[in-house]
């Protein structure tokens, strides 16, 4: 089986969601640089697997996928019986509900209070020269606290958000938390023990050590 | 007992959970969140959506949130599962992609859009901002641009397969039909046509009823 193609910069946040799932099956994979600066995601190229022009993108053989969630959940369904891991529990009623249910948390509402803080902290500066916008800062850091308070009743509860075995929903957090624990403001999750070990536990799978080493958190 | 619904029917994540309970016929009972008093954020509903939102979901002791969760697990229970695909990888991921795209590309557009032109003046007693309505217009007609070309090729989003993927889109388009800017469609005719199909569905003209009375009785 030849191996699946991810495109897109391999530091880049929704790369890495795709990534951190297709170590956790074992899967073999290419990752195949887009080069951003140089607009090659507007290319005729990638608009051909991309259509609106975003990375990442996803070749398996024939078939070609957008979205970094969509593509994670194809991988996951595609390799995980042969990994013996079940990260969608789609065997289960209840437990694929939980899961779908922490996966669009994450989309909706986690990550657009804490991403945020990463783009102004880390990305813009860096790869704009701009300086910090600290008020956007200042009314993330409100927001992420009021999910955190959310996440922090749930995961005591619970050591992962869907119940008490790591999902696909756990996962899909790594990467721009990854880059938040590089910002100036990581020390907010000391006030959330509970969110902290779950965080600390994610750190320290061997898939997500092994991804995180091709994101670093000085640009 | 019947599932429960909890929120408003012309809130459009709420509307997307029904028109799955419609599609798939089953018992469902809709219970009231007054948002212009501040229900959705009452120590009742926290505790079935801890971040106060709309829509919340019951079966049994089973207790949702976020309406595209919600939608799935009522589509894989209730015989609904054509609808996701999940049997067969290509077209399950075809579905999730165009899943993904609604939620990040077209209800990310039209949101501000329907906020501002049927909240804003109708339960705040405030003015439409236009320039926020005109950017997003901008982005809905770029992301149009991509829908046509997709559905010049396919009858529906993931192929030619209605899925979960199409008629999520329909309480936005809903909005976009019966508001001031429907016309901007016309430039798509396959998105046109699209669109028209969806809301032609009994399931997706049932819930269209509720949410019209919904805002009737407002």
């Amino acid at each position: 089986m030849a191996p699946v193609k991810v495109f897109g910069p391999a530091m880049s946040t929704n790369v890495a969601r795709i990534l951190v799932c297709l170590e956790e099956v074992g899967a073999e994979y290419e990752v195949v640089n887009i080069d951003m600066q140089a607009k090659e995601h507007k290319s005729p190229e990638h608009l051909a697997r991309n259509p609106f022009g975003q990375i990442p993108a996803f070749q398996d053989g024939d078939i070609v996928l957008f979205e970094s969630r969509a593509i994670a959940k194809y991988v996951l369904r595609k390799f995980s019986k042969s990994a013996g891991v079940d990260l969608l529990r789609e065997g289960d009623l209840k437990e694929a509900a939980m899961v779908d249910v922490w996966t669009e948390v994450e989309a909706h509402t986690y990550n657009p209070a804490l991403s945020p803080v990463v783009y102004e902290c880390l990305i813009y500066p860096a790869m704009r020269g701009v300086p910090t916008n600290q008020k956007v800062v200042e009314e993330s850091l409100e927001k992420l606290k009021k999910v955190l308070d959310v996440y922090e009743a749930r995961l005591s509860k619970h050591d992962y958000l869907a119940g008490d075995f790591l999902s696909f929903a756990d996962l899909n957090h790594f990467p721009y938390t990854h880059y938040f624990m590089g910002t100036p403001h990581a020390s907010l999750f000391d006030a959330y023990p509970h969110v902290k070990a779950w965080w600390e536990r994610l750190a320290a799978r061997p898939s997500v050590k092994k991804i995180s080493a091709n994101m670093p958190l000085k640009f | 007992m019947a599932m429960k619904v909890y929120g408003p029917a012309a809130s459009t994540n709420v509307a997307r959970v029904l028109v799955c309970l419609e599609e798939v016929g089953l018992d469902y009972e809709l219970v009231p969140v007054d948002m212009t008093k501040g229900e959705h954020k009452s120590p009742a509903h926290v505790s079935r959506n801890p971040f106060g939102q709309v829509p919340a979901f019951q079966d049994g002791d089973l207790i949702l949130s976020e309406s595209r969760a919600i939608s799935k697990y009522i589509l894989r229970k209730g015989g609904g599962s054509h609808l996701l695909r999940e049997g067969n990888l290509s077209e399950a991921a075809m579905v999730d992609v165009w899943l993904e795209v609604e939620s990040g590309q077209f209800d990310s557009a039209m949101s501000p859009i329907v906020f501002q032109c049927f909240v804003v003046p109708m339960f705040m007693g405030g003015t439409t901002d236009m320039k926020v309505v005109e950017e997003n217009l901008e982005k809905l007609k770029k992301s149009l641009e991509v829908y046509e070309a997709r559905l010049s090729r396919f009858k529906y989003l993931a192929g030619d397969f209605v899925s979960l993927a199409d008629i999520s889109h329909f309480p936005m388009a809903h909005y976009l039909l019966v508001g001031p800017h429907a016309s901007v469609i016309d430039a798509y005719p396959h998105v046109k046509a699209w669109i028209a199909d969806i809301m032609s569905r009994p399931s997706v003209k049932k819930v269209t009823e509720l949410m019209e009375a919904a805002i009737r009785m407002n």
